[in-house]
C-alpha cells in the first residue's frame, strides 16, 4: 500500500518545523499543505477538532496531533532510518525531559516577547516586563547550552529528539534579538555554534524559514494587532 | 535488581499516577514523602535541579523527573501490564489524551481556587473540557486505554482523589450520571480497580487539606 503522508502546517510555526525536520530526516515524501490560520480549512478542523491547530500529520487518512507526539510517531513508524530517540530507556527519558523543558520554557518566553499566542492576542512588552522576559529567556538558553555541553548535538553524535524539538526556535532568534535588543550569540555562543551545525543539515536547512522573513512576519503581526 | 525510589507528596496527583503505574506493574519501590512546599529535601533538589519538584523516580541512582516522562520510562523498563498500546497510531492517540488531560488539570482546579464571577467562568470551562474528554477522548471505551487502564487513565485519575474532594469543599459536582454518563461510568470502573482502590490518599484527609487551601485562596482574593 502506498503511504500517504500529509502535513497541515503554517510556515513560521516552530511546531510545524519539528515535523518537517523529522519527515526530512527519514526521507519521507509528503504533501505539505499551508494553512491560512485566519481561515482554517475544513480538513484541519476535521482532523484536529480538539485544538483546531497546526501542525497536523495525516498518515493514510489518520491524524496525529501535537508536534512532539508527531515526531515520536514518525520516529516509531519509520524506525529503520535516522533514529531520533535513543534506544536506552534512561537516555530516552532524558531526551523526553529536555524536549518537554523546551516546550515549557522557550515557547512561553520567546512568544511573550512580542506575541501572546500566534494568531491570537498580542501584548506589547514594555520596559520592566520585557527585561524580565529577556532575563528568563537567557537563563533558559544558558541551561540548554549547559545540557548540550561539548556534544555536537543534544542527541550526541547525530541529530536527535531534543535537537528537533529546539532548533526550530533558532529561526525566531533574529526577531527576538531585534525586539529585545540583545545578542543571543554574545550570551550563548556554544548554542549558536550548535544551531549553525544543525543548519548545515539539509533536513533542518530546508525546514526552517529565513530569519529575516520571520522578523518581517512578526512586524506585520504587531502592526496588524496594533502593537506599535 | 536496581533499586527504585519515588519522591512524592501524598496529595499530589502527579506523584499519585506514578504510584499507580508502579503498583499496576508490581514494581517494588521505596517511597519518600516530601514536606511541600517549604521544606523540600536536599536530595530532591539534587535529583531535580531544573524544576525542583516531585515526582522524581530514581532507578539505580539515576533520576527521572516529570510524571509523563516517568510513566513512559516505567512502561519501557517494566513492559508487562502495558500502559501504552503497541500500535504506533494508537500510542499517539494515548499520548495526545494524556497530554491534553495533563494540560487541563490545573485550569480545571480554578473552580476551587476562584470565587464569584471568575469561579462561574471556571465552572463553565470545566464543562467544556469534560465534554471534550468524554466525547473525543473516552468515547465508548471502558478506559481511555481500552479494556485495560492506560496512561491517559492514570492522568485523568486525578478526578477521583483531587477533583472529587474539591467538589465536596466547594459544594459543586461535575461528573454526574446525567451530565457525563460515560465519564461517570469511567469513575466507577477506575475507582473500583483493585490496584487503584488500595492506593488512593485518605479522602477525609484530602478534604481537610483542601479546606485549608480554600480559605487561603479566599483570603488571598480578599487581600488583593
Amino acid at each position: 500500500m502506498a503511504e500517504e503522508v500529509v502535513l497541515l502546517d503554517f510556515w513560521p510555526s516552530p511546531f510545524g518545523m519539528r515535523s518537517r525536520i523529522a519527515l526530512a530526516e527519514k526521507g519521507i515524501k509528503y504533501e505539505h499543505k499551508e494553512e491560512d490560520l485566519r481561515n482554517k480549512s475544513a480538513l484541519l478542523l476535521q482532523m484536529n477538532p480538539v485544538h483546531k491547530k497546526i501542525p497536523v500529520l495525516i498518515h493514510n487518512g489518520k491524524p496525529v496531533c501535537e508536534s512532539l507526539i508527531q515526531v515520536q510517531y514518525i520516529d516509531e513508524v519509520w524506525h529503520d532510518k535516522a533514529p531520533l530517540l535513543p534506544s536506552d530507556p534512561y537516555q530516552k527519558a532524558t531526551a523526553r525531559f529536555w524536549a518537554d523543558y523546551v516546550d515549557k520554557k522557550i515557547r512561553s518566553f520567546s512568544f511573550s516577547f512580542f506575541i501572546y499566542e500566534l494568531g491570537g492576542r498580542v501584548w506589547k512588552t514594555k520596559g520592566e516586563e520585557q527585561a524580565t522576559a529577556k532575563k528568563e529567556l537567557i537563563e533558559t538558553l544558558k541551561l540548554l547550552e549547559k545540557e548540550l555541553g561539548d556534544k555536537p548535538y543534544f542527541g550526541g553524535e547525530s541529530l536527535g529528539y531534543v535537537d528537533v524539538a529546539f532548533i526550530p526556535f533558532y529561526s525566531w532568534f533574529y526577531a527576538l534579538e531585534k525586539c529585545g535588543n540583545f545578542s543571543i550569540e554574545a550570551e550563548c555562543p556554544k548554542l549558536i555554534a550548535w544551531a549553525k551545525r544543525c543548519m548545515q543539515k539539509e533536513s533542518v536547512a530546508k525546514s526552517l524559514p529565513d530569519q529575516q522573513k520571520v522578523y518581517d512576519f512578526i512586524l506585520e503581526m504587531k502592526k496588524h494587532f496594533g502593537n506599535e | 535488581m536496581d533499586e527504585v525510589k519515588l519522591f512524592g507528596f501524598w496529595a499530589s496527583p502527579f506523584s499519585r499516577r506514578v504510584i499507580w503505574a508502579l503498583k499496576l506493574k508490581g514494581v517494588e519501590y521505596e517511597y519518600i514523602e516530601e514536606d511541600l512546599p517549604y521544606n523540600k529535601s536536599d536530595l530532591l533538589l539534587q535529583y531535580n535541579p531544573v524544576h525542583k519538584k516531585i515526582p522524581v523516580l530514581v532507578h539505580g541512582g539515576k533520576p527521572i523527573a516529570e510524571s509523563l516522562v516517568i510513566l513512559e520510562y516505567i512502561d519501557e523498563v517494566w513492559p508487562h501490564n502495558p500502559l501504552l498500546p503497541k500500535d504506533a497510531y494508537e500510542r499517539s492517540v494515548a499520548r495526545f489524551w494524556a497530554k491534553f488531560i495533563e494540560e487541563k488539570t490545573q485550569p480545571m482546579w480554578d473552580f476551587f481556587r476562584k470565587f464569584g464571577e471568575e469561579q462561574q467562568k471556571a465552572i463553565e470551562n470545566n464543562y467544556e473540557i469534560l465534554r471534550t474528554i468524554e466525547e473525543h477522548g473516552l468515547g465508548d471505551k471502558k478506559f481511555f486505554g481500552g479494556d485495560q487502564i492506560g496512561i491517559a487513565d492514570l492522568v485523568f485519575g486525578m478526578v477521583i482523589h483531587m477533583l472529587a474532594p474539591m467538589e465536596e469543599v466547594v459544594g459543586y459536582k461535575f461528573i454526574k450520571a446525567d451530565s457525563f454518563p460515560r465519564l461517570h461510568a469511567w469513575v466507577k470502573h477506575f475507582s473500583e480497580h483493585p490496584v487503584i482502590k488500595d492506593n488512593v490518599p485518605d479522602y477525609t484527609k484530602v478534604v481537610d487539606f483542601l479546606k485549608i487551601r480554600r480559605e487561603f485562596y479566599r483570603n488571598s482574593q480578599q487581600n488583593s
